[in-house]
């Protein structure tokens, strides 16, 4: 069983900040299908086509028929635990920090049998298993056995704390948290367990309702914080930055225009200093110090987020130019992810449809509740994914999008003009 | 003017008899700038980034770029500002006639009033008691509102908002019209966020003061400082805004001579 997380003890500052080491990031092209299905929390394997054979380790042929013709396809994950073992040695820097570290070998019902890191809970072998793909400290898909049964604080097991972003702990900057979305998110942290949200607002004298309530809550304390002045990020980062473990950038500059129905760039500007350029300076003034605590005990520096939106993939004409903007900070998010990779701290984005807020007033449902939102944000940090996309509109523009975005932008077009 | 009286002014103000009087707000991010309801087109607040700073991205020097709008921080408002003054000769900033950036202030002192009530109006009466004492208002004058108003250091208290929108004092739209009509004034100035009080738009007209000074081609000054270390007559100030063509307006170094 796993004993719940002790609340980790203040830092002797007198010891050296362990640096962040990371687990073997190498993968083929084939293999980095896995990551990609993990980085949306799905288990896939390829299949193929041909004769049906479930494929493990990822490959170019099938192993049975030799045929090329593999598709990734999401598994049940359901299998036997055939044995198991605990390492106590290993030559990998970043393994030989953290041994003893469990492992077991797991036939799966669709075919392979696998080596898994194995999560505490799961009954001694043989047992039955299920098998989930999570993103390792190298942002890599990596396999792990779970118990089929709920076990009390599966989430603490240092293995599974190790791939997952949980906020239990931890210290959360929320940059934006006057907007319903931002409220609803530092609510949503400290029901997750956070230590303390920082609670970023700009411009003052404009009062938001609600927002005069989370000054009561104990975990949150208010910082001014404006992400399009260079200057008051930089301040905040000087003051806070090596105490933030999860930043979640709920800043936004919503409007709802495309290219002829508002004259002028001002508006458009005012989005991309809030959605793209915010993105940036938060990135330049807190991305380094939190890469440096990527290991910094059990509430090290975890997580990035981005609330950015679903369309940041593709262009909605109506809102065309926020779209655009949204878009700007998705193609930033990435460098931001491939900068911070170093420091095992996990850029994430999420990507909802329509938001039910004022700007949004005549999208027709569904639109996404703040609240639902903020659940997202918080289950996408427990699990560890990398992309989220909350809600239905979300998941069906997804969907379309993976299979043709150019259907998708045709069918989006309809709307515009 | 003689070149004597310009020789006397520059020696006076070197040797400090003549004092120069700081009127203007520093521009800052953390300064707030107007803000309109939010389906219309805003003001730039103040913003700056650096270019660099004795580093690598320029090793001898350190710069910014910054921006704002024309109405950001202390500033002059010129007639082409409002739809009253759109049509009147040498109504921008680049046309208007440099000679109107100078003149003598009239400063009235209703900084008590504006305490007790933020949505103070100033009145043809409470102007006609200033001049029992200081005098009548000189022709082509500044009026200069004090209230004291610049020293609400805290952006809130500045701004001044409610449910109701924002409560800073201002003049009475028949003051306005009095000052225009009746002492030719130049212009209005104020320490707060616009000429016009916070609640102006419930004034009629909406506005008096931009609608009636720039109708008549006169100008404003607002988020103005100090002036309670003005003489309530005798100082003379200097309000020159950028040479911006076709400019409404700019952020300003508001100055005053004042006696030392």
């Amino acid at each position: 069983m796993t004993a719940p997380l002790a609340r980790p003890r203040r830092k002797n500052p007198v010891l050296r900040t362990p640096q962040p080491l990371l687990p073997p990031w190498a993968r083929s092209r084939a293999a980095l299908g896995l990551t990609a299905a993990a980085a949306l929390g799905r288990f896939e394997l390829q299949v193929c086509e041909r004769c049906a054979a479930v494929q493990y380790p990822p490959r170019e042929a099938c192993h049975r028929c030799l045929c090329d013709a593999l598709v990734w396809r999401e598994q049940s994950g359901a299998g036997a635990l055939l044995a198991t073992t605990i390492v106590h040695h290993s030559h990998d820097l970043y393994f030989r920090e953290r041994v003893p570290w469990r492992l077991g070998l797991v036939q799966l019902d669709a075919g392979p049998t696998v080596l898994a890191h194995l999560v505490a809970g799961c009954a001694p072998a043989p047992s039955r298993v299920w098998i989930g793909a999570r993103l390792d400290k190298s942002g890599q898909g990596v396999l792990l056995a779970f118990p089929t049964e709920e076990v009390p604080n599966m989430a603490d097991d240092r293995e599974l704390r190790e791939m997952s972003c949980d906020p239990k702990y931890r210290k959360v900057l929320v940059t934006d948290g006057k907007t319903r979305v931002g409220q609803a998110t530092v609510r949503a942290l400290i029901d997750a367990g956070a230590d303390l949200v920082w609670v970023g607002y700009a411009e003052p004298w404009k009062k938001f309702p609600g927002f005069a309530e989370l000054e009561a809550l104990p975990q949150a304390t208010l910082v001014p914080l404006d992400v399009t002045d260079s200057r008051s990020v930089k301040e905040v980062a000087a003051e806070i930055g090596g105490k933030v473990d999860i930043l979640v950038n709920t800043a936004e500059m919503h409007r709802a225009h495309g290219i002829a129905s508002r004259s002028g760039v001002d508006v458009a500007r005012s989005e991309m200093d809030v959605n793209y350029f915010g993105l940036l300076r938060l990135a330049q003034e807190f991305g380094p110090v939190m890469r440096s605590r990527g290991a910094d005990g059990p509430a090290s520096a975890t997580a990035w987020v981005n609330v950015l939106s679903i369309y940041a993939l593709t262009n909605y004409p109506p809102q065309g130019t926020f779209s655009a903007s949204k878009a700007a900070a998705f193609s930033l998010s990435q460098c931001l992810r491939a900068e911070m990779r170093a420091g095992g701290v996990r850029v994430i984005n999420v990507f909802p449809g329509p938001l039910d807020d004022e700007w949004n007033q005549s999208v027709p449902p569904p639109k996404l509740s703040p609240e639902a939102l903020a659940k997202s944000i918080v289950k996408a940090l427990q699990d560890g994914v990398e992309d989220a996309y909350p809600g239905d509109v979300a998941q069906e523009w997804l969907a379309r999008f993976r299979e043709s975005p150019k259907t998708l932008e045709r069918e989006l077009s309809a709307a515009g003009g | 003017m003689t070149l004597n009286s310009l020789m006397s002014l520059a020696a006076d103000l070197a040797s400090g008899k003549v004092r120069v009087v700081d009127l203007s707000q520093t521009l800052s991010p953390e300064f707030p700038q107007i803000v309109l309801p939010p389906e219309l087109g805003q003001c730039w607040p103040f913003r700056i980034e650096e270019i660099s700073r004795y580093d690598e991205r320029g090793p001898a020097w350190y710069w910014n770029n910054f921006s704002c709008g024309e109405h950001t921080g202390t500033h002059f408002d010129a007639p082409i500002h409002w739809v009253s003054g759109r049509d009147l000769p040498h109504n921008a900033t680049d046309t208007l006639p440099v000679r109107d950036l100078i003149g003598s202030a009239c400063v009235i002192d209703c900084s008590r009033e504006a305490s007790a009530d933020p949505d103070f109006l100033l009145t043809v009466e409470h102007v006609k008691r200033w001049e029992a004492v200081h005098g009548r208002i000189p022709a082509r004058a500044w009026v200069l509102m004090r209230t004291d108003w610049s020293k609400r250091s805290d952006p809130v208290a500045f701004q001044n908002y409610d449910e109701t929108g924002q409560h800073t004092p201002g003049p009475a739209a028949e003051a306005v019209r009095f000052l225009i009509d009746e002492r030719d004034v130049i212009g209005f100035g104020s320490e707060a966020i616009g000429t016009d009080a916070g609640q102006g738009y419930h004034l009629r007209p909406p506005y008096p003061c931009h609608t009636y000074m720039h109708g008549a081609g006169r100008y404003g000054l607002q988020c103005l400082a100090n002036l309670d270390q003005l003489p309530p007559t005798g100082a003379v100030i200097v309000c020159a805004p950028l040479k911006i063509k076709n400019g409404s307006g700019s952020p300003i170094r508001a100055l005053a001579l004042v006696p030392g």
